[in-house]
């Protein structure tokens, strides 16, 4: 299980790294739908296969097809590649590079000091249920007014 | 025991069948259109024709396997051995038989899901990646018709998940040892077997790869294996909805004790595969915006008031109400 969380890691790190580093739109887009379901095998691991299967149901099913959906009538070319890849020079990453040395050594010194030993507890869809729907039902339905909410503005947005 | 759920034996022979039965659909269903368009259908090659899928396998495998200049050469790799990989997973939740599967998932159903939603990709990214106009406009219908039949799918399947209380599919089956879902769950069934056939784009709803408006749709630019591929993933889907369709509405494996479980299985797969072809035969495809239409506002709202009459149903039962 500890090999498979690490693959699933390396493979979310890389892709998502590809996704910001691809020049060309539907690659990165890809990339990004990899590194989705990687997030969900690793939230499989850590013993949430609800979440691992929402996730892939939600995010790299749904979200991202609309993604894709919208490049497609962009109609874009090489003409946005190029333009992309102008953007992206090489002088650009100093910056970004050091500050996220800063972090990484953070991360690595506060991996390397605590050493907690978690063991991964399966939570199943039925448990999940009773804690959403008991003592959460107020979030619950919080979140799903702020849906309500965003699906009147698109439908009024799509109108005019 | 050799003969077990995970078993590499058990894994190696459904993964046999599955392929094995895909590919004799090629045949199976020209066999069977010409059968109800009153015709002989293809008869030459073998006994009964039975050998016109290896000659159409041999004759795909040795075409020219042409990637178009113009094409995104990655996307365009990419897209055709998604379909096949989804849903050759999605089979590894199906129950078959009592010991025979490959895995005894408890998110089942949501796996099923899961797959069928990243089917999408492939359609999309093959039509994208063709870099042609009719290739693109095949594949903006199919992202369109799978994205919305894919909520139905699910809120049709709720209503089943809600009477078994689980969403393992093996377990679904082990519920209806004293009644089939299909007397409770009709309009359920009815909702399901429609969106089955829009989420595998067979005709009836084959919007995306119109023959008559849009030659091809997706795989216009497509050849050799590559078309294989899309070819062979179609009658996978095929396969996948008909058995889906007996373990949640049709009891599974469960009938009468004079036939072993898994022939009963097969028998009621292959009475699906069958109607599928005959739906194929007698029904005409409609316009793209219809098939919208019907979808968001008539299947969408039956869906949502079929789970809300059997929830309100399991809490009577349960005496909550």
């Amino acid at each position: 299980m500890m090999l498979l969380f690490y693959l699933a890691g390396a493979v979310a790190l890389i892709s998502t790294v590809s996704v910001i580093i691809s020049t060309n739109v539907v690659h990165a887009l890809v990339y990004l739908i990899i590194s989705l379901l990687a997030v969900a095998v690793i939230f499989f691991v850590l013993g949430a296969p609800f979440a691992a299967m929402l996730e892939a149901i939600v995010y790299a099913g749904a979200i991202m097809v609309l993604f894709l959906f919208v490049m497609m009538m962009l109609n874009l070319g090489q003409a946005t590649e190029d333009e992309e890849k102008a953007w992206l020079r090489p002088q650009l990453w100093v910056g970004p590079g050091l500050l996220i040395l800063v972090l990484l050594t953070q991360l690595v010194n506060v991996l390397v000091t605590q050493q907690v030993d978690v063991v991964p507890v399966e939570v199943g869809v039925r448990e999940l249920s009773v804690l959403l729907f008991g003592p959460w039902l107020l979030a619950v339905e919080l979140a799903s007014m702020l849906l309500l909410a965003g699906l009147i503005a698109a439908y009024h947005l799509a109108k005019k | 025991m050799v003969w077990d759920v995970g078993s590499p034996l058990s894994i190696g022979a459904i993964l046999f069948t599955v392929i094995i039965v895909a590919a004799m659909l090629i045949w199976v269903e020209r066999r069977l259109l010409g059968l109800w368009q009153e015709r002989l259908g293809p008869n030459r090659v073998g006994p009964f024709g039975l050998l016109q899928v290896v000659a159409d396998m041999i004759k795909i495998f040795a075409k020219e396997d042409w990637v178009p200049p113009f094409a995104d050469k990655f996307s365009f790799i990419l897209a055709p051995p998604i379909i096949m990989i989804v849903i050759l997973m999605s089979f590894t939740v199906i129950p078959f038989a009592p010991g025979v599967g490959v895995i005894d998932s408890d998110i089942g159903v949501l796996f099923v899901l899961a797959m069928a939603s990243l089917g999408a990709y492939s359609v999309m990214l093959g039509g994208l990646a063709s870099n042609n106009k009719y290739a693109l406009l095949g594949s903006l219908r199919a992202a369109a018709q799978m994205v919305s039949y894919e909520v139905f799918m699910g809120i049709s399947l709720l209503g089943v998940v809600a009477l078994t209380g689980s969403f393992n599919l093996r377990e679904i089956v082990i519920a209806q040892s004293d009644g089939w879902y299909i007397i409770p769950q009709f309009i359920g069934f009815l909702i399901f077997m429609i969106a089955g056939i829009a989420e595998s784009h067979r005709l009836p709803f084959d919007i995306p790869e119109a023959e008559q408006e849009i030659v091809a749709g997706y795989h216009t630019e497509y050849s050799g294996m590559k078309f294989g591929m899309f070819f062979v993933g179609e009658y996978l889907g095929v396969v996948l909805i008909s058995s889906l369709l007996v373990v949640l509405f049709f009891g599974g494996w469960l009938g009468p004790a004079f036939l072993p479980p898994i022939v009963w299985f097969l028998l009621k797969t292959a009475f699906f595969i069958a109607f599928f072809i005959l739906l194929r035969a007698a029904i005409p495809r409609p316009r793209y915006d219809q098939l919208m239409t019907y979808g968001w506002l008539f299947l969408l709202p039956l869906s949502l008031l079929n789970l809300m009459i059997t929830g309100a149903f399991v809490l009577w039962q349960e005496g909550a109400i």
